[in-house]
């Protein structure tokens, strides 16, 4: 079966999780990505490169499990960029792909030679796709980002946390993940835009407004109404539900989610927690529960603390109460049968790591499914295949380069 | 997104509209079908369509807007009366994408769900809150799930485009929003997957199996930011003592001498020796608390700015309304003016974070009054005539 990307070859010089999770997806339906790393540097640029989690106790640029896992199925090899030879291979990479995609900060490729000026010179339909903190344009097209800035700039973090104290933020890099994802978007857009007119594009994705865009309502809730909003821990945005919360329940850090989208499943949820003061008068609607909240809350957390959560959760569900347990990694992955049917974590054997599982693509496509049976490319594993096989170098170049530093 | 991306999107509501715009907030805080906030920002540049599914008549008409439709969006392979496998039968070049809590086939169909169980059970909120673990992990404002599941639909239509593009081919794509989370929830995923450990919630921080020092600092005006990356190179601890020495706050930080130190070394700080070598410990120590020093005394905006002017990447933990007023992302165009002609206002919408060169994106019409577009469907009877 073939891919629904298999007509295009990616000359991929991005990293991190958010550019090589953007390549993920495109090689996992079939894309020829072909990542481009530093030799000098040991691809030391990607800090996943450096970094583990790691299976044992050795270490190395190869052995980073997180790195791993955001770049199955593509071809790595090391061009050095600084080097004029260097860039002539870069330039017959790039003159056979369809696609360049890199997420250094603004202007880097640019100083390397290879703005979007160059790249058209190269391959006049070529579709380049950037993608840092605040994009190629603007006053802080120089501010260098990683996840955890980007949700703080884009109001992400401020409205994660308990009221009145530290934000807790989002624990992890998601603004990552979703630049990730835009970026694959933009790419898949702009494909489809050249197959219809044979013209490429640059898209320069700026991840900051990205996260603002996962905040659309609020914006318009200041834009429209003058308000802005502030951390209200687990209550429902804008009022919405009450009770909305996170509750506790038996057990080291065990946690039931809570959310009854109106009175009948209040009513609901007060039977199954058999709590008589719940049933009182002053809970009766949406907006008495909402001055009350901290009571409601309070009443709530005092039942559920006694209770086992996957039980209460269980019956909660079974009579129509939106809940689950705040599930630990073991719980969601392992325990899941749909995730399981739908083989999302599969395994790939990696020459140094050896046979370790990866998150795969949540997406089931009836024709094309996306496959994910290669692990991430050693540093430079790939050389031959794309220098010699694909452009037509001989093993004698391959060996000079590899010996002066040109790869 | 496929609307912003230039998408003719019909979206199709039961006659008393989509649940969606009784969603709060409302313009002035008056619930109406056509005043909800959380309707507006994910339906601006779509028209709107009623048909009354439950009818004979219903089905006919939902079955002829889908024979001119590239791509159906649904949250299942079916609705009342109308079926992907039945519409593929006619239309090989269909594109049908379900999108729902648990995907196609799922024993848990059909169980009730909010954005804030999804994100629970499915990864996200396990890796947010506080070190204090007696108070509860957090989950994040702005339906994160439906935006999470949304970027993955988007993906299926247009990796399921790609195909057709090439093959005449359609398919039917099945997103689950569970599915979508437990893959949106970055190391804690693969620790496990790999060494089965757990990573456990820090305050502002990432999730981690061990401790880490933390980031965010209590700046001068009460608000916070998060300090980022520490340095490692020479010149990087040369600009940190030059910034605490115009500050005044040299004094303030007597383990300055280690900023010294490696402002004087001959190589850049090995990031990795952190906890192994006591010199580098020190000096990244150190490096944390004069940045925690400086950004102490500082509003957080301007800590911010500053410190990236001078080559320390950070950030400030803005309210949604400053980062979308920031004079940054106002000038990359991210302030769309959309007339609102039914209210007499023209609102300022977020716009879209990537600019395409050859295909920018235009400003959107207004989200869809109720069944705006309802001519439409009476167009579609005609041409079946």
């Amino acid at each position: 079966m073939t891919g629904a990307l298999s007509h295009v070859r990616v000359c991929d010089l991005s990293g991190q999780l958010a550019g090589a999770g953007a390549t993920k997806i495109l090689a996992a339906f079939g894309a020829e990505v072909i990542r481009v790393e530093d030799p000098v540097t040991r691809g030391l640029w990607d800090a996943l490169r450096g970094t583990g989690p790691y299976v044992d106790d050795r270490r190395g640029v190869n052995l980073g499990a997180g790195f791993n896992n955001h770049n199955v199925g593509k071809y790595g090899v090391t061009i050095n960029m600084r080097t004029p030879e260097g860039k002539d291979l870069l330039r017959e990479l790039i003159s056979i792909s369809d696609v360049v995609t890199e997420n250094f900060a603004a202007g880097v490729l640019e100083k390397r030679g290879f703005g979007y000026t160059e790249l058209r010179k190269i391959k006049p339909d070529i579709i380049y796709v950037s993608n840092c903190g605040f994009g190629h344009t603007g006053p802080y097209r120089d501010f260098k980002t990683w996840g955890p800035i980007v949700q703080a700039v884009s109001g992400l973090t401020y409205t994660a946390g308990l009221p009145d104290t530290e934000p807790a933020g989002w624990g992890f890099s998601y603004m990552d993940h979703m630049s990730a994802l835009y970026m694959t978007t933009a790419v898949l857009a702009a494909l489809h835009h050249r197959d219809r007119t044979g013209e490429g594009q640059h898209v320069d994705l700026a991840t900051v407004p990205a996260g603002i865009a996962m905040l659309s309502t609020e914006v318009l809730e200041w834009t429209v109404n003058g308000r802005t909003v502030t951390a209200g821990g687990n209550r429902a945005d804008f009022g919405e539900m009450a009770p909305h919360g996170i509750y506790p329940c038996a057990g080291e850090d065990r946690w039931i989610a809570v959310a009854c989208r109106d009175d009948r499943e209040f009513g609901v949820l007060v039977k199954v927690l058999n709590e008589p003061e719940l049933s009182s008068d002053r809970f009766a609607t949406l907006e008495q529960r909402l001055d009350a909240a901290d009571d409601l809350d309070a009443l709530i957390g005092a039942v559920t603390a006694t209770r086992d959560a996957a039980a209460l959760a269980d019956d909660l569900i079974a009579a129509g109460v939106p809940a689950s347990v705040v599930k630990s990694p073991p719980e969601r992955i392992d325990d899941d049968p749909d995730l399981d049917a739908m083989g999302l974590f599969p395994s790939v054997t990696h020459p140094d790591i050896g046979e370790v599982r990866v998150e795969g693509i949540p997406l089931r496509c009836s024709q094309t499914p996306w496959r994910i049976t290669t692990a991430a490319p050693r540093l430079g594993q790939h050389n031959r295949e794309v220098l010699v096989d694909l452009l037509g170098h001989t093993e004698a170049e391959l060996d000079d380069w590899a010996q002066r530093g040109v790869i | 997104m496929l609307a912003e991306l230039g998408a003719d999107v019909i979206v199709v509501e039961p006659p008393t509209g989509s649940t969606h715009r009784a969603r709060p907030p409302f313009v002035e805080d008056r619930p109406g079908a056509d005043r909800s906030l959380r309707w507006w920002a994910g339906n601006v540049g779509k028209r709107s369509v009623t048909i009354d599914v439950l009818t004979d008549a219903g089905q006919r008409q939902l079955a002829e807007l889908i024979a001119t439709a590239d791509i159906v969006i649904a949250g299942s392979d079916r609705c009342e009366g109308v079926d992907y496998d039945t519409c593929a039968a006619r239309d090989a070049g269909l594109i049908w994408v379900s999108v729902s809590p648990f995907g196609l086939g799922s024993a848990r169909s059909g169980q009730p769900a909010t954005d804030l169980t999804m994100l629970a059970g499915g990864g996200p909120v396990w890796n947010c809150g506080y070190d204090d673990r007696t108070l509860p992990p957090v989950r994040g404002a702005g339906d994160q799930s439906a935006n999470i599941a949304g970027m993955y639909c988007a993906i299926g239509a247009l990796v399921a485009l790609a195909h057709r593009d090439r093959s005449g081919q359609g398919q039917l794509v099945d997103v689950s929003v569970n599915a979508a989370c437990n893959v949106t929830s970055e190391q804690t995923t693969y620790h496990w997957l790999v060494n089965r450990h757990i990573c456990l919630r820090q305050t502002g921080r990432h999730a981690y199996p061990t401790p880490s020092a933390p980031v965010q600092v209590r700046c001068a005006d009460g608000h916070y930011a998060t300090t980022g990356v520490l340095p490692r190179k020479q010149e990087d601890f040369a600009g940190l003592l030059a910034w605490l020495a115009e500050l005044g706050l040299t004094e303030e930080l007597p383990e300055a001498v280690f900023l010294e130190l490696a402002a004087n070394r001959d190589e850049p700080v090995d990031l990795s020796l952190i906890g192994v070598d006591d010199e580098t410990t020190a000096i990244l120590s150190a490096a944390r608390d004069a940045i925690r020093l400086i950004a102490s005394r500082l509003p957080a905006k301007e800590f911010f700015v500053t410190s990236q002017r001078r080559g320390f990447p950070c950030g400030a933990v803005l309210p949604p309304n400053e980062a979308f007023d920031d004079e940054h992302t106002v000038a990359r165009g991210f302030h769309v003016p959309v007339p609102h002609p039914e209210l007499g206002r023209t609102i300022t919408y977020p716009g879209t974070p990537y600019l395409f060169s050859a295909t920018p994106t235009a400003a959107p019409n207004r989200p869809p009054l109720l069944g705006e577009h309802n001519a439409l469907l009476d167009d579609l009877a005609e041409q079946q005539r």
